[in-house]
């Protein structure tokens, strides 16, 4: 026997009385998903969907598809998406169209990843909250700010916790803006990846297993993402355990990260504060695994480390940087792995890899402590090592110019 | 919601729809059709003779895939039908090119008893993918409980599937209509949507008229469907055909299950791994492969597919799982498919490093 059981009642679709109208509004009533879905499909660009403050729970995730919609919440704490009884789609907020504005909501617990939005051009995160409610889990969802292949993407004033990878996630993208957000208890705080263009600065992430990550993965349809400024962020005590599912490249991330840059190029670091990290402040290191993409580079190289401040670090190494505690080392404010030759597909490559460090300075007020390990080759075993801390100096390495967004 | 409410609902939300049609008028309706603003009702097309869906009207053509997509135990009747003097052209490559004014029906159903397949069949929902003047148009239509009348609903539904499995047991599932943007979910290509079953490999194969075998594509020719049906047009493996090539059938499995999504130019491009029959690289279809935006769907395996190790790949992993957040695919399956695990585990089990199958 068949009944049916809901059908999804959303008599707005029935209010035709709407169209003229500008603005969708939303309570938190029990035909709730019915009745945001209908609005986020039947919305027209440049309407508004307006969520009311209130507990709001869903059972399948939500999609939107349509250009210049605002959805807008009455703020991060009043207005709050809960996902916890999803049973289907793999994140909670999809959207795939363009010039779309999400803002002052949260979205929790979701099992997959929080808001994904995927070839969605000029997207505006503002003031969202994506959380995991019962703290760091291997069972939460991978990302939770999750915008991907877009361009002009701008993440602002967001908080997000304990995603089991990456709080903000920006990947194969291209201009992009995360300023003034939160990023706490997640396994990566703020995590750019395969993208080309990137300021992010202002930001805190703390108590993550890694702080910020900037990096490039091969076999993905965009490689040799570049250009990202990192500057005046707050990186503190991200001491977390890593607790995503193994597989996964940051479930290699040591805790106790501070920044972490890898296999990327023309990447400039300024004017943040590290602190408290307890495998090393700065992280400079190639893609260690074996390469099958000929075009792919695992080298970080054309990389500026200036005018930071350095407070306490490396007092409880993680991850393969472990092996300096069984040689009586400390981990260092800033450790680069030194390689500057690498194999793929079989074929041994070079590359000249700049790496500036000048200028920046310690809590304390003790020297810098830096240390390379001098590896002949992106991979190669750490007993293999030849440990420097002879600082490279400054190099005259041209930054990239400020990220300007397209105007919608 | 009661019955009663049910159908109340049905009557508030469309009220005011403009399109009816006599229950025996079985012409297809071209302004229908090819309007701008769908029809409220499945029977306001004209494209069935009765208003149940039951008797496909001259215009109609059954036909079969190859290798279909798993949707649940769902049984699933396919007609094509294209306008009058209005042929699809053959393409060897991707879907027909089919003209405009085109309409793919799919209707989704359980029998009460699938011990009778042909007992009972309870109709679920009616697919229409419609090609209009601007693109194709996908259409979920939501039959009534009396299975007399199916409706439009673009924003989905949730209903109840009960039926008596081979083994005489009774199963339920909550069967999700998609709405509007899951249908695109799928139907994707770059921005546009596509069809995806209805590609000449596909269907390419036999199948029975009128107490004969016939070829399907040369079937279509004679239905007035399709210009040419040659005879060297490339075939997929019916995945369940244990007399065709292992490989074979585990690639159109994952071409037809996977590839609308994870292809180049989908919505799962940017993970990287692409399950089409075209793509030639056994990395970016898998063979050692590690994940990207994965998340806890790895399962703590390395690799989509590490060869010989199916209980250490992702692929497999994310098969076999009801869970969302891990299952793929992440739409259109709420339970596992036993015979497409089975299949995906012995192809994994006997690949090489090279993701060739390992020669006996």
């Amino acid at each position: 026997m068949l009944r049916i059981c809901v059908l999804a009642g959303a008599l707005i679709m029935a209010g035709v009385g709407v169209a003229d109208a500008k603005t969708f509004r939303i309570k938190p009533t029990p035909t709730v998903q019915a009745d945001l879905q209908a609005a986020l499909i039947a919305a027209k660009p440049g309407d508004t969907v307006q969520l009311a403050k209130g507990r709001y729970d869903f059972t399948s995730g939500l999609s939107l598809d349509v250009d210049r919609v605002t959805v807008r919440g009455a703020g991060m704490d009043k207005t709050i998406l809960s996902f916890k009884n999803q049973r289907s789609a793999g994140e909670g907020l999809l959207v795939t169209s363009d010039d779309v504005t999400l803002r002052d909501f949260a979205v929790e617990d979701t099992p997959g990843d929080g808001i994904k939005s995927k070839g969605a051009d000029r997207i505006h995160y503002l003031r969202i909250r994506v959380e995991w409610t019962r703290g760091p889990h291997p069972q939460n969802g991978a990302y939770g700010i999750y915008p991907v292949t877009s361009t002009d993407v701008m993440v602002e004033e967001c908080v997000v916790r304990a995603s089991a990878d990456a709080g903000i996630y920006v990947g194969q993208s291209r201009n992009i803006v995360v300023r003034k957000n939160l990023a706490e208890r997640n396994v990566a705080g703020i995590e750019i990846e395969n993208s080309i263009g990137a300021d992010v600065y202002d930001n805190i992430a703390r108590e993550n297993t890694g702080g910020v990550l900037v990096f490039d993965l091969p076999g993905l349809p965009q490689i040799g993402g570049h250009s990202t400024r990192v500057y005046r962020n707050q990186i503190v005590n991200n001491n977390t355990p890593n607790f995503s599912s193994i597989g996964n490249i940051v479930a290699s991330l040591p805790a106790g990260t501070g920044f972490i840059v890898m296999a990327t190029r023309n990447v400039h670091v300024f004017d943040n504060v590290f602190a408290e990290n307890g495998t090393a402040n700065v992280l400079i290191t190639a893609y260690r695994p074996t390469i099958t993409d000929p075009n792919y580079n695992p080298l970080p190289r054309e990389i500026v480390i200036r005018e930071n401040v350095f407070g306490r670090a490396g007092f409880k190494p993680d991850g393969d940087l472990k092996a300096l505690t069984q040689m009586g080392m400390q981990g260092p404010d800033i450790f680069w792995d030194g390689s500057t030759t690498y194999v793929a597909a079989g074929a041994p490559k070079t590359e000249p890899v700049r790496i500036s460090i000048a200028d920046n300075k310690t809590q304390s007020g003790a020297p810098l402590r830096y240390l390379s390990m001098g590896l002949a080759v992106a991979g190669a075993d750490f007993a293999d090592a030849q440990p420097s801390t002879t600082l490279p100096g400054e190099l005259v390495i041209a930054e990239p110019a400020p990220i300007k967004l397209a105007k919608r | 919601m009661g019955k009663a409410g049910f159908v109340l609902a049905l009557a508030l939300l469309f009220a005011f729809s403009g399109h009816s049609v006599g229950a025996r008028d079985a012409a297809p309706n071209m302004g229908v059709i090819l309007s701008e603003k769908p029809a409220a009702t499945l029977s306001a097309y004209g494209l069935f003779r009765d208003p149940s869906a039951r008797l496909p009207g001259p215009d109609l053509t059954r036909y079969e895939l190859n290798t279909p997509l798993y949707s649940d135990d769902a049984v699933k009747l396919r007609y094509v039908f294209t306008p009058q003097g209005k042929t699809a052209r053959y393409r060897a490559d991707g879907v027909l090119d089919f003209p405009v004014g085109t309409v793919l029906v799919k209707t989704f159903a359980f029998p009460a008893d699938i011990r009778r397949p042909d007992a009972d069949l309870r109709f679920l929902e009616t697919r229409l993918l419609i090609h209009k003047a601007r693109g194709w148009e996908a259409l979920p239509y939501v039959w009534n409980a009396t299975q007399t009348e199916a409706r439009l609903s673009v924003i989905g539904a949730t209903l109840d599937a009960r039926w008596i499995d081979a083994t005489g047991s009774p199963q339920e599932l909550a069967w999700a209509v998609p709405n509007k943007n899951q249908c695109k979910g799928c139907h994707a290509l770059d921005d546009a949507v596509i069809p995806i079953g209805p590609k000449a490999r596909n269907l390419n194969r036999t199948v029975a008229q009128d107490g004969q075998t016939t070829q399907q594509l040369a079937h279509w020719v004679a239905r007035g469907h399709l210009d040419i049906a040659p005879d060297n047009a490339p075939r997929v493996a019916q995945f369940d055909d244990p007399s065709a090539p292992l490989d074979a059938r585990a690639r159109a499995y994952l071409d037809v299950n996977c590839a609308h999504c994870h292809n180049p130019r989908g919505p799962a491009s940017n993970s990287g791994l692409s399950l089409t029959l075209e793509t030639e690289d056994p990395h970016a279809w898998g063979v050692l492969k590690r994940p990207v935006a994965t998340g806890r769907g790895t399962g703590d395996y390395l690799f989509s597919i590490k060869p010989g190790a199916p209980h250490e790949s992702i692929l497999l992993h994310r098969m076999r799982s009801i869970e969302p957040g891990v299952m793929m695919p992440e739409l259109g399956r709420a339970r596992a498919h036993a015979a497409g695990i089975a299949l995906i585990q012995d192809w994994i089990a006997k690949m090489d490093e090279t993701g060739r199958q390992k020669t006996p």
